[in-house]
């Protein structure tokens, strides 16, 4: 005491003595939830993960997040659907993210720099056999290969990418883009012969002593219907069109060409011959919104001067013309027969019904179970005769480029398991992110970039791709329009808001802890996070 | 100009920091060797605007006078939480006196560092609305009126809060405290003129006057750094919502600041010389309402006994505001 000044009596001291965490009756915890873009992907690839490393500008580590799940960014970021971008929450607040065009320019940029994949696992000595090189199997093949394994692809066909080669007309899909990618996998040491059809999975197992089996036959058979027809009349069906644009001979259908069907197969089929320089006209039974093809899909077919006749069937086809029966949708939706009939001039008729898979190769192999024209498989992916797995159009599921890469990657998974005598337990779900959980005050207003679509003329009349790409300026900009939903990106507010210094930051690519000495409680960090990465929890008492 | 916010990254500069943003254009708050004028440990209630405010303000002054800082605390809540004896949260040279006489304790202090030659050393006085639009208002005056060479910095919840929500000079019309009608025809604070101390301060023509908020960081950053580079009296009110005061969740405090400054009811401005310079605009405006609403000293205004007619004339309130200070106009600023 007699150390102290005047009237002193206690030792003056900082207020971290005073620990103001008890106080607290809710704590705050950060966690990563699960982004609807993520949720939605049927590849399940990190997408908020990629476009976190492409906010940065980079573009390499954002392409090697991405190739963890998917291996084709380039044919995907052109040919998928985008399922993610529909469930971006962005959508809400004013356009959904570019996802399908930032993952273009990746897979652009990674063939334009030629980045390679990461090197395999070491071998593990086992044998797997992959039937098809479509991008089920490459999917697969590729998973199976960065694990050790040794694969090998028998494809039936004579170039790879299956449906993304014969299916899916070159306006959509570059073959040199498409090569570039098949290339990149095969440099990881797979095998791949052509011209190999499998005619009976166990004698080719056997044969080339594989332990393991991936079934990814596509569906290249189109589906007939009976039309009485004259022996004038010129019918053929949709996939065989399509795949002979890849040969030498091209397919010939005349002038008028009338496409039956309203599934994107149809569209397809009409845009390519369009660009032969026929007149295509789509014949529907069905209405426009009722039709299974993308609508803006149908809306590029009609800029290019598709012609469709909805609500209506083909009664009858002969020497030069068919007749058509008009439909009229009854309460329930469904098209019934009106009476009336009209003729149309056609040189040919293209069915664009959907397709079947060829499963003689199945024949004789014990366990199997095929159910409407697919494998009946497990929720591994394996189909009842152990070691023989299957996915893409093979197995009962919606039939894209997408999925088909899915289930190449999850039947790696679960081949690799299953090879090492054990099962592959998928790790537990995040939590989703929800719109809700967002804080979008943070958020800029930023519109979405637009890709250019190639001039109307020429796409009437080249196969030049229609949809351009994004540059780096753009690109990096659409890439920063994430909203990194449920997962922190370092912004600071948590560390920012806190009136008791509670957080600590931990320096770049670290982000933060709590100090729950001191924290009281209050929820601000939780109610200011912008992508809703904190989650506040009772106390237990 | 207000500050000016980055369109081009993912979340604009409206988050407090940003990985993507080089460290010289990111906020003080966002650095990890950030002065915590006032560390853990002080005993403001959960979710403080206060205390948040006053960080956010004392550490912008730290970081621009490199640390060679004095500060003078009126009497309040934010002297009361951060110094119980023998404890103290401040890690700034820091010191108190009377509730009515900080202006006048920080000229003198600027003056013994003046006859002392050390012209490095800044001289910051703060306090609450109370201390600084009633009871420390002559003391203010007096200081402005001399162009003394202090930063005033007040910080505005709108009540005495430390001594039990007592109606100031600050509280806005209708708003209910210990203090006003409970019941009635017109409970809660009359409709009079209040004490607009920002404008009051602009009469007297110092060199800058301004108003922020805590939900505004990087506003009330720049608007700090800039008075610091300036010489002579100065004055800042800092909007800090009170969840005790005002009867709103502790979690609300920074969305009752963005949804006075978006409805209008609190305009964030500032003003060299006696002139308005720059406005920080309204981004997304909302009908008083929404303001009004989640605070429980308006709740009389709503339910079943409501007054519209109440409201309304808040929302005249925010629309002269809006006018005045063009919170909406688009253009040069």
């Amino acid at each position: 005491m007699a150390n102290k000044p005047f009237a002193i009596t206690l030792k003056a001291g900082s207020s971290l003595s005073n620990l103001t965490g008890s106080w607290r009756t809710f704590r705050p915890v950060y966690l990563d939830r699960l982004p609807p873009c993520n949720n939605a992907c049927p590849a399940g690839e990190n997408i908020q993960g990629w476009l976190f490393h492409a906010e940065s500008g980079d573009y390499e580590q954002a392409w090697r997040v991405l190739v963890e799940n998917n291996p084709l960014p380039a044919a995907m970021g052109r040919v998928c659907y985008h399922p993610c971008e529909t469930a971006c929450n962005r959508a809400q607040l004013d356009e959904a993210v570019g996802i399908n065009s930032v993952e273009r320019f990746l897979g652009d940029e990674a063939i334009k720099r030629g980045w390679k994949f990461d090197k395999p696992a070491p071998a593990t000595g086992k044998k797997v056999l992959v039937v098809g090189a479509g991008p089920s199997g490459l999917s697969a093949a590729y998973h199976l290969a960065r694990m050790g394994h040794q694969v090998e692809i028998q494809e039936a066909g004579p170039l790879a990418g299956g449906m993304m080669r014969f299916g899916i007309p070159k306006y959509r899909l570059p073959r040199e883009v498409l090569d570039a990618e098949v290339q990149r996998i095969l440099d990881l040491g797979v095998t791949l012969k052509f011209n190999t059809k499998v005619e009976n999975i166990q004698q080719s197992m056997q044969a080339g002593g594989f332990d393991a089996a991936f079934l990814a036959v596509g569906a290249h058979i189109g589906k007939r219907t009976t039309i009485p027809a004259g022996d004038a009349s010129h019918i053929v069906d949709a996939v065989s069109v399509l795949r002979s644009m890849e040969g030498e001979d091209k397919p010939m259908l005349g002038r008028r060409v009338v496409v039956y069907g309203g599934g994107n197969t149809a569209i397809d089929v009409a845009r390519t011959v369009k660009r032969m320089g026929a007149e295509p006209i789509i014949v529907y039974r069905r209405t426009r919104d009722k039709a299974p093809a993308h609508d803006f899909e149908i809306e590029e077919a009609l800029q290019e001067g598709v012609m469709i006749k909805w609500l209506s069937t083909i009664k009858q086809a002969g020497a030069g013309e068919i007749t058509v029966e008009k439909m009229a949708l009854d309460d329930k939706g469904f098209p019934q027969p009106t009476g009336e009939f009209e003729k149309l001039e056609a040189d040919s008729v293209v069915l664009a019904l959907g397709q079947d898979v060829d499963l003689s190769l199945l024949q004789g192999v014990p366990g199997l179970e095929v159910k409407d024209g697919v494998v009946q498989v497990n929720p591994n992916m394996m189909t009842g005769f152990p070691g023989i797995f299957a996915g893409g159009d093979m197995v009962p599921s919606e039939r894209t480029v997408t999925v088909a890469v899915g289930h190449g990657k999850k039947a790696a998974r679960h081949i690799d398991a299953w090879l090492r005598g054990a099962t592959y337990e998928a790790p537990a779900k995040h939590e989703l992110a929800d719109f809700k959980n967002l804080n979008t005050w943070y958020y800029s207003d930023a519109p979405k970039t637009v890709r250019p679509m190639l001039d109307i003329i020429r796409r009437k009349t080249s196969f030049d791709e229609v949809q351009g790409g994004l540059d780096e300026s753009n690109a990096l900009f659409e890439a920063r329009r994430c909203l990194s939903c449920g997962n922190c990106f370092e912004c600071d507010n948590c560390y920012g808001v806190c009136p008791d210094n509670a957080v600590i930051k931990l320096g770049p690519g670290n982000r933060f802890r709590f100090k729950y000495d001191y924290c009281k409680g209050c929820g601000l960090c939780a109610e200011e996070c912008p992508c809703g990465a904190i989650k506040m929890v009772a106390e237990e008492t | 100009m207000s500050f000016q916010p980055v369109k081009f990254y993912q979340t604009g500069t409206y988050t407090v920091g940003n990985r993507l943003l080089a460290p010289d254009e990111r906020s003080v708050q966002a650095g990890e060797l950030r002065s915590n004028s006032i560390n853990s440990g002080h005993r403001a209630c959960q979710g403080c605007g206060e205390a948040l405010g006053a960080r956010y303000a004392i550490d912008a002054a730290m970081a621009e006078s490199n640390g060679q800082l004095i500060s003078v605390n009126a009497t309040g809540c934010l002297e009361v939480f951060s110094t119980p004896y023998p404890e103290s949260s401040w890690q700034v040279a820091w010191i108190h006196s009377l509730f009515g006489n900080a202006p006048a304790v920080a000229t003198g202090v600027a003056a013994a560092m003046k006859v002392k030659g050390r012209s490095d050393v800044r001289v910051v006085a703060q306090g609450g609305d109370g201390g600084t639009t009633d009871i420390g208002f002559g003391c203010l005056s007096g200081m402005f009126e001399r162009n003394d060479d202090v930063l005033y910095i007040c910080y505005d919840n709108e009540a005495y809060m430390n001594t039990g929500v007592q109606r100031s000079s600050a509280t806005p019309p209708a708003a209910r405290t210990a203090t006003t009608m409970p019941v009635g025809n017109e409970p809660g604070n009359v409709f009079g003129q209040g004490k607009n101390v920002p404008e009051i301060a602009m009469a007297h023509g110092i060199p800058y006057v301004a108003t922020a908020t805590v939900a505004d960081l990087r506003d009330l950053e720049y608007k700090v750094r800039k008075a610091m580079k300036i010489r002579g009296a100065r004055y800042i009110q800092i909007f800090v919502p009170c969840p005790l005061g005002w009867g709103t969740a502790s979690h609300d405090t920074i969305r009752m600041a963005r949804l006075a400054k978006e409805s209008g009811m609190f305009p964030v401005f500032e003003a060299e010389h006696g002139e308005v310079t720059g406005v920080l605009k309204i981004r997304k405006q909302v009908p008083v309402e929404e303001y009004l609403q989640p605070q429980k000293r308006f709740a009389h205004l709503f339910g079943k006994h409501a007054h519209p007619e109440m409201i309304a004339r808040l929302q005249a309130i925010a629309d002269r505001n809006i006018r005045k200070y063009g919170l909406l106009e688009q253009g040069d600023n």
